[in-house]
């Protein structure tokens, strides 16, 4: 089973074309490569491809069209966009949902309660399984490995977004939120500043840095 | 120099080898799949582990350059062992298909798996699949057999100069692909089959033909262009199943053309088989010797000058000079080997070869290329152009172009224009590219037959050769004039004289009335209404291609596989084929055929055997008592062709305008009719 499905059996656009938004980021991008190294571009151009598509479309994935256009940007084939796009599982080659959730189940998420995250997930979505999109085209769930924020652990990433701290029902809750078009505030889902310990402070409490 | 042991035998390599080359030095065998010395180094397949004495682990062979005292290993326990280990990760998705899979027997995972395979498989778990991808029409794909060594990557890129193929998705997903379903759009892609380690890559059109060890292999010349490509001929029985590549570094390297490769199923398609002669209107089959009186009758009170020979592009150089004995023995001044029109200066060899050696062209460091298409024109030979441009790096090797801009060349070029004038520009000094060539030390310039087959073609080739020696291209040491020959006789026919003699006509004009019989010697490329109506016309040659139809007499010949001959390459160099198979029927090789005729109006030929007709060669021209060797010749103190009158300033045209369809062999190629509807005609497979 490939990761990513045969190009011919993916509903492609016809064009793609950078809005100004993009090509204002474009832009700020090759300004950092020398020109004849401009084929650096490619990975941050893939995701102002990603981007522009999900501001547009509300799906944010790479179509062909967009590599190609990137490829002619760059001044290399157009292979070698798909070869990164396809490597890089950040880079979405078929179409997604509007809320891409994805869910770490490496080690230290796993011990701490992933499996509970996922099958919130797909309670609430009712996706049935890794890679699926649910029936009303809003999530797409995808398995990812470690996102390096193990002492928050499990976590589930919306998005560019970190939810930390979850558990079943809280997933349910952000899920939800999500549905009503909220964008619940990142970060730990529980009462903590960013890795800090749950409930505030419990060393250095009376340091004068604090009380002054 | 770097002295380093290898299994206790001190070798000298240069510095910036690597391990494997010190390895091959001191003469032991490295496994590899993924290491080949025309291609970049990858290292992604591991089978080349060797030992290096202090260090921690074995390490990739290919991709480690040695240093001064090393110490390598190549056949202990841990070498043996890794390898070993090395062949079981490969083996655990390759499927074990041999006995279906036509790369059985020549298959380099196979030949390894016998030294580095254990008996049984360890893997229990369920092996992966991967979808055939559609490369095109001449290469059969089956992924699934990939051990993604990249080579074909790296070859597409590097060598073929059309990146389209790629690996896409990462570790256990991944997969070569060219990732849209397309066929890919290169000259050399049948190369990819050899260069691929097992059976992912495959001939199409030789798919399930044959075993390899069915085979008889015969050592031959590519005659489909002028490189002279060294090839060996494939046969079983009766029938060539196909042509590969012979390595020769002076000339192909390792590679071989498409139209070379691919059009050996032509051999079998619309031969003639027997002699035919034309009766009330119609042709009818006839023994030999019956066919020669009916010659001799029509010949019998026709002035010499009134009797005329073409040859054509595929000849071998003994026909021709067979046939020119001929005409000179019926007293016949009107011969041509130039039905394509072409002219040149035939007062020194410099001035119509390719002077700076195919494989100069990795010296030059400047190029000026005026009418031609080298890419289709003779591929080969542009991929070795693509090589001197990758090697230059960035700018170190501009390259001008003057002819119709055409689909990438494969290299960066910059089109000059594309009309003679160009070349007045950069005489005198107003066009900026003349710096350009000024400043190389040493420019090459090609000139191609969209430049020669024009009514000024002596202009322009004076022009370009004057341009050639005012910008240093010519000089001690160095000969940066280039004519780019396309078909395979045409450098032996100059050799041989095969031009009009006193008073003779041209073959423009045999066929405009200017003579009452005409010998066409396989030639084919002209449109056979040009013929006058009351020409009696003698078709030999090996295939019913136009001129055949138009004829009134009919030779069966022998096509390039069934005689033992001589050709001459666009660079002068005299190589010699071999006969891979007998012709069909009646067919006879050619020159006896002319030995025979000669017999029958009296003009015996004085040679019976090939081996004095081989003799003769070497007196008509001494070039040819060098077979395979190109000596190098001082074009300092030469005056230039002569060329005077005015240039037209018509821009050049392309040769030819379909690569698939250029002589009869190909023309009658299953193979080659497919390639032309795919890549030249694609419009109207869509129509239908």
């Amino acid at each position: 089973m490939s990761a990513h499905s045969p190009i011919d059996q993916i509903e492609q656009p016809d064009s793609f074309a950078f809005d100004a938004e993009s090509e204002e980021q474009i832009a700020a991008i090759l300004a950092k490569y020398p020109p004849e190294r401009k084929a650096s571009g490619t990975l941050p151009l893939l995701y102002v491809v990603q981007k522009q598509m999900g501001r547009q479309t509300g799906s944010a994935w790479v179509p062909r069209v967009a590599m190609d256009e990137i490829a002619r940007r760059l001044e290399v084939a157009p292979i070698r966009v798909y070869e990164v796009a396809t490597f890089y599982l950040m880079f979405n080659t078929k179409p997604i949902g509007r809320y891409h959730l994805q869910v770490c189940t490496t080690t230290s998420c796993w011990l701490r309660g992933s499996d509970d995250v996922v099958a919130a997930c797909k309670t609430a979505t009712g996706i049935s399984g890794f890679g699926q999109s649910s029936a009303d085209g809003l999530f797409t769930l995808t398995e990812v490995e470690c996102l390096g924020a193990c002492a928050n652990a499990p976590i589930l990433q919306v998005d560019d977004d970190f939810y930390e701290d979850l558990d079943g029902p809280r997933t349910i809750e952000l899920i939800e939120a999500l549905r009503r078009g909220e964008r619940p505030t990142p970060g730990p889902m529980i009462d903590r500043v960013n890795s800090a310990p749950e409930g505030g402070r419990k060393t250095l409490a009376d340091s004068p840095a604090d009380q002054g | 120099m770097v002295k380093v042991t290898v299994d206790g035998i001190v070798v000298d390599v240069p510095s910036g080898s690597s391990a494997l080359q010190a390895c091959e030095a001191a003469g032991k065998e490295i496994p590899r799949f993924c290491f080949h010395e025309r291609l970049s180094v990858a290292g992604n397949c591991r089978m080349c582990l060797v030992q290096v004495v202090r260090a921690p682990k074995p390490v990739a062979s290919c991709g480690f350059p040695v240093a001064e005292g090393m110490e390598i290993l190549t056949d202990t326990e841990i070498v043996r062992k890794a390898r070993r280990a090395v062949m079981e990760f490969l083996l655990i998705n390759h499927p074990l298909d041999c006995p279906i899979c036509d790369q059985g027997g020549e298959c380099d995972l196979q030949d390894q798996a016998f030294g580095y395979g254990a008996d049984h498989s360890r893997y229990q778990e369920a092996k992966r699949a991967v979808k055939d991808k559609y490369l095109g029409p001449l290469v059969k794909t089956v992924m699934t057999r990939c051990i993604q060594c990249t080579r074909c990557i790296r070859f597409a890129t590097e060598i073929a100069g059309v990146p389209e193929l790629g690996a896409v998705s990462r570790g256990e997903n991944m997969e070569v692909t060219n990732y849209v379903e397309k066929a890919l759009t290169s000259e050399l892609s049948g190369n990819l089959i050899d260069i691929c380690p097992v059976g992912a890559l495959t001939s199409k059109p030789y798919a399930f033909t044959a075993r390899p060890w069915e085979l008889k292999r015969t050592d031959s010349i590519d005659v489909s262009d002028a490189v002279g490509t060294n090839i060996s001929l494939h046969v079983r029985g009766t029938a060539v199943l196909r042509a590969v590549p012979r390595v020769n570094d002076a000339v192909n390297e390792e590679w071989l053309a498409d139209k070379g490769r691919f059009s050996v199923d032509g051999l079998k398609h619309r031969r003639l088989d027997r002699p035919w002669v034309r009766v009330h209107g119609k042709l009818q089959a006839v023994s030999w010797q019956d066919a020669f009186v009916a010659i001799g009758r029509r010949l019998d009170g026709v002035p010499g000058d009134r009797i005329g020979a073409i040859a054509g592009d595929l000849c071998d150089a003994e026909s021709m000079l067979a046939l020119k004995d001929l005409m000179t023995a019926l007293g016949s001044p009107n011969i041509d080997c130039r039905q394509d029109g072409a002219d040149y200066d035939l007062s020194h060899r410099a001035y119509y070869t390719f002077g700076t050696t195919i494989a100069g062209i990795e010296d030059a460091d400047a190029l000026l290329i005026v009418g031609s298409i080298p890419r289709q024109e003779a591929p080969v030979l542009n991929a070795r152009i693509r090589k001197r441009f990758l090697a230059a790096g960035r700018g170190g090797f501009p390259i001008g172009l003057v002819g119709a801009p055409t689909a990438d060349p494969t290299y960066k070029t910059e089109l000059l224009g594309e009309g003679p004038e160009v070349l007045a520009a950069l005489r005198d000094g107003t066009h900026p590219f003349a710096e350009v060539l000024k400043a190389a030390k040493k420019p090459m310039i090609i000139v191609g037959h969209g430049a020669l087959t024009r009514p000024d073609a002596r202009a322009i080739l004076a022009s370009a050769w004057s341009l050639a020696a005012e910008t240093g291209a010519i000089g001690a040491g160095w000969n940066g004039f280039n004519v780019l020959h396309r078909t395979a006789s045409r450098v032996a026919g100059l050799d041989l004289g095969l031009v009009p003699g006193k008073g003779g006509r041209s073959a423009a004009g045999m066929m405009s009335g200017g003579v009452d019989v005409l010998w066409l010697l396989g030639a084919d490329e002209f449109h056979t209404a040009q013929i006058g109506p009351q020409t009696f016309v003698i078709y030999q040659g090996h295939h019913g291609d136009a001129a055949a139809a138009r004829a009134d007499v009919i030779l069966p010949g022998a096509s390039y596989a069934e005689k033992s001959g001589t050709y001459v390459n666009t660079e002068g160099r005299v190589q010699r084929s071999f006969r891979a198979v007998m012709p069909p029927g009646d067919a006879r090789e050619d020159w006896r055929i002319l030995r025979a005729f000669s017999e029958v109006v009296g003009h015996t030929l004085p040679y019976d055997t090939v081996e004095v007709l081989r003799e003769r060669l070497a007196t008509v021209n001494p070039v040819f008592r060098v077979i395979g060797g190109l000596d190098a010749v001082d074009v300092s103190a030469l005056p230039g062709p002569t060329g005077a009158g005015a240039v037209s300033s018509a821009p050049f045209r392309p040769v030819f305008d379909d690569y698939y369809q250029t002589d009869p062999i190909c023309r009658a190629s299953p193979t080659m009719g497919e390639c032309s509807r795919i890549y030249v005609h694609p419009r109207t497979v869509a129509a239908e």
